[in-house]
């Protein structure tokens, strides 16, 4: 509960940076973001581009699942086709990123349009299943299609580059990921509060209310799956100007539940949440990994209990969460602040 | 018989054994689904768990195959149980997302689990059947083709009249009809949900044998519940007839695209993709499958 927060007017009630608090902060992290590749060592470096990449699928899904309500086990897969057709456009017309990202993320969104079209015939339990099918034979498209995709052999991209300069190390291509990141972000806390964003919460909360007062569920449902792949579209052309090769193992099922982990674990519906559940998700194997190189010298085989940890480990994160914090990362974060701003006069 | 009617016959064959065994998966799925409405993502990690309670119980207890296979069934009975009563319970009445996640969590523990306590190796039973292959007519079906398939069959119809023919299986079917009026009439709706997660296990268990008799056991062996979707789908979520045919059609499906398509595409195998084409035209047309029960709703 803030005290002395007055709103005076509609346009600072809704405004996205609400308190000087926030504003000041906001400054603060940017400016450390800005800051940062110069400070860390390579291995965070490429952790936190992979991090960036992510985040901005994550939050392509947490608009599609936490915002509208609709389930997708295919979200992987809609990366895939957004990296395929930016390392295409790349690397067979030699077009600069800053067209070749885009168009992928509008590849991927058109993909996202024909998937969603099930939606409107089923929902729930369906609709998993029905994403799940377009995750499977899209990766066997990516396989199969030879002529275009590369095959197993797949597609080698040169750097990206602005005006002859090359994006070409980890400090470079950071740039390019944060600023696209903060972009997509700034967008998705937009895109809530317009007219379509309050129209897919009211799809999620409940459609047969939303249709009555004059919400289009086919339109809305499709357009939320169109946006949610375009993120992921997004993501997936950032990847290919990271990692430099593309192959369809890229994107397996395994990554879509990632996603999805991501997604639950930092927060439904969250904005933040989704930037928290990357870093964690992306930072537990991390650990996993330092821990068991610690007790190397007590007990040596350790290390080869490592994979199938994180399989565990990864798997009683997201039931954990599930069963006690079903609000996620975001909710744990809001009531840290909660504590610390009331304290000492509540718990 | 000329060349081609045995190749077709043998495809055919070959299909139905197949469909046979997805059909046994697809059965876990319903009994779950029609009890509980949750689509369990871990049966194939039940089918993974139980094939290696009773490879333990085989190799390392040196017990005949009967009784380790009764063994595997009460020890997946039981993880059955501890599932619902403990992952599952809580998340009654929640969002479908999270049960999905739950289960697809589940899965991820098992597989890590299983890798933790048996290792990665692929292992396999030792001899159960005689190895003689069985000829049906012009056709020769391996021998740990044959007797699995067997099992598979047993094990469909054992569940199938028990679900249509015991107290339980009519307090199960009461209790997918209609929630209410079955815990109105006295049935204990809790006793039931733990009952169908154990049957379900049990089910997946003696099909985690059936697949690992015929391709060797790993904790990868859960891969296969993934391919079962397509069988739930067309047969009906909740139809134990659907899932029988459904396993048949997609299974042959399955094996005639691999036999006449595969070897005309170069390296591909749309053997891989059959089913899964099958599902998304089902759930075009007919989304409820061939024997579901057709749920009326808004979309």
């Amino acid at each position: 509960m803030l005290i002395g927060n007055y709103k005076e007017t509609y346009a600072a009630d809704e405004a996205i940076l609400r308190t000087p608090a926030t504003r000041v902060w906001t400054v603060v992290a940017l400016g450390a973001a800005l800051a940062f590749p110069f400070l860390a060592g390579d291995y965070l470096l490429y952790l936190v581009n992979l991090m960036g990449v992510l985040a901005i699928g994550a939050l392509g899904l947490n608009i599609l699942i936490g915002f509208t309500g609709q389930i997708s086990l295919g979200h992987a897969a809609f990366m895939g086709i957004g990296a395929y057709g930016t390392a295409i456009l790349a690397s067979r017309f030699g077009l600069p990123f800053w067209i070749t990202i885009p168009a992928g993320g509008a590849l991927a969104c058109a993909g996202g349009m024909v998937v969603g079209v099930p939606s409107l015939r089923v929902k729930g339990l369906y609709l998993a299943i029905a994403t799940l099918a377009a995750q499977v034979i899209l990766e066997w498209v990516f396989t199969n299609w030879t002529s275009v995709t590369g095959g197993i052999r797949g597609i080698n991209v040169a750097p990206a580059s602005i005006l002859g300069f090359p994006l070409d190390t980890d400090t470079r291509i950071y740039f390019l990921i944060l600023g696209v990141a903060v972009l997509h972000f700034v967008l998705a806390t937009n895109l809530r509060r317009s007219r379509w964003g309050r129209a897919f919460v009211a799809v999620r909360d409940r459609d047969v209310a939303a249709e009555i007062v004059g919400v289009n569920l086919f339109r809305t449902k499709i357009l939320s799956f169109m946006v949610s792949s375009y993120y992921a579209g997004i993501a997936g052309g950032l990847w290919v100007y990271f990692t430099k090769v593309l192959t369809p193992e890229n994107f397996p099922l395994s990554l879509s539940i990632q996603f999805l982990a991501i997604v639950i674990v930092g927060g439904l519906g969250s904005i933040p949440g989704t930037v928290y559940g990357t870093v964690f998700m992306t930072l537990v194997p991390e650990m996993l990994k330092a821990g068991t190189g610690l007790v190397r010298g007590v007990w040596p085989d350790a290390q080869s209990y490592l994979f199938p940890l994180r399989d565990v480990v990864f798997g009683l994160l997201i039931v954990v969460f599930l069963i006690f914090e079903p609000h996620g990362l975001a909710e744990v974060w809001n009531r840290v602040k909660r504590f610390f701003s009331l304290w000492p006069f509540a718990k | 018989m000329s060349e081609g009617l045995v190749h077709l016959l043998q495809l055919l064959v070959s299909g139905v054994v197949t469909g046979g065994i997805y059909a046994l998966v697809a059965m876990g799925f319903v009994v779950v689904y029609k009890a509980t409405h949750v689509i369990n993502f871990a049966t194939g990690e039940f089918m993974m768990l139980g094939a290696f309670f009773a490879w333990t119980a085989m190799s390392a207890l040196s017990a005949p195959f009967a009784v380790a296979l009764v063994a595997a069934l009460l020890a997946s009975a039981l993880l059955g149980m501890a599932t619902e009563r403990l992952v599952l319970r809580p998340l009654l009445g929640q969002r479908t997302i999270s049960v999905i996640m739950v289960t697809i969590g589940l899965a991820a523990i098992f597989k890590g689990l299983a890798q933790i306590v048996w290792s990665g190796d692929y292992r396999s039973y030792p001899a159960i059947f005689p190895r003689a292959p069985i000829a049906l007519g012009p056709l020769l079906l391996p021998s740990r083709q044959f007797y699995p398939f067997l099992i598979a069959l047993a094990a469909i119809a054992l569940v199938g009249l028990g679900f249509r023919f015991t107290r339980t299986g009519t307090a199960m079917r009461a209790t997918a009809d209609d929630q209410m009026a079955a815990f109105g009439m006295g049935i204990d709706i809790r006793r039931v949900f733990s009952l169908s997660w154990s049957l379900a296990a049990m089910t997946a268990a003696v099909a985690g044998v059936v697949v690992g008799i015929i391709g060797g056991i790993s904790p990868q062996l859960g891969a296969i519940g993934l391919r079962t979707f397509p069988v739930v789908i067309l047969g009906g979520l909740d139809s134990i007839g659907g899932a029988l045919l459904g396993g048949v059609v997609i299974g042959v499906l399955e094996n005639l695209a691999g036999g006449y398509v595969d070897p005309l595409l170069d390296g591909a195998s749309l053997k891989e993709v059959v089913p899964f084409v099958v599902l998304v035209l089902t759930l075009m047309v007919r989304p409820y499958g061939l024997f579901g029960t057709r749920e009326v709703e808004r979309l």
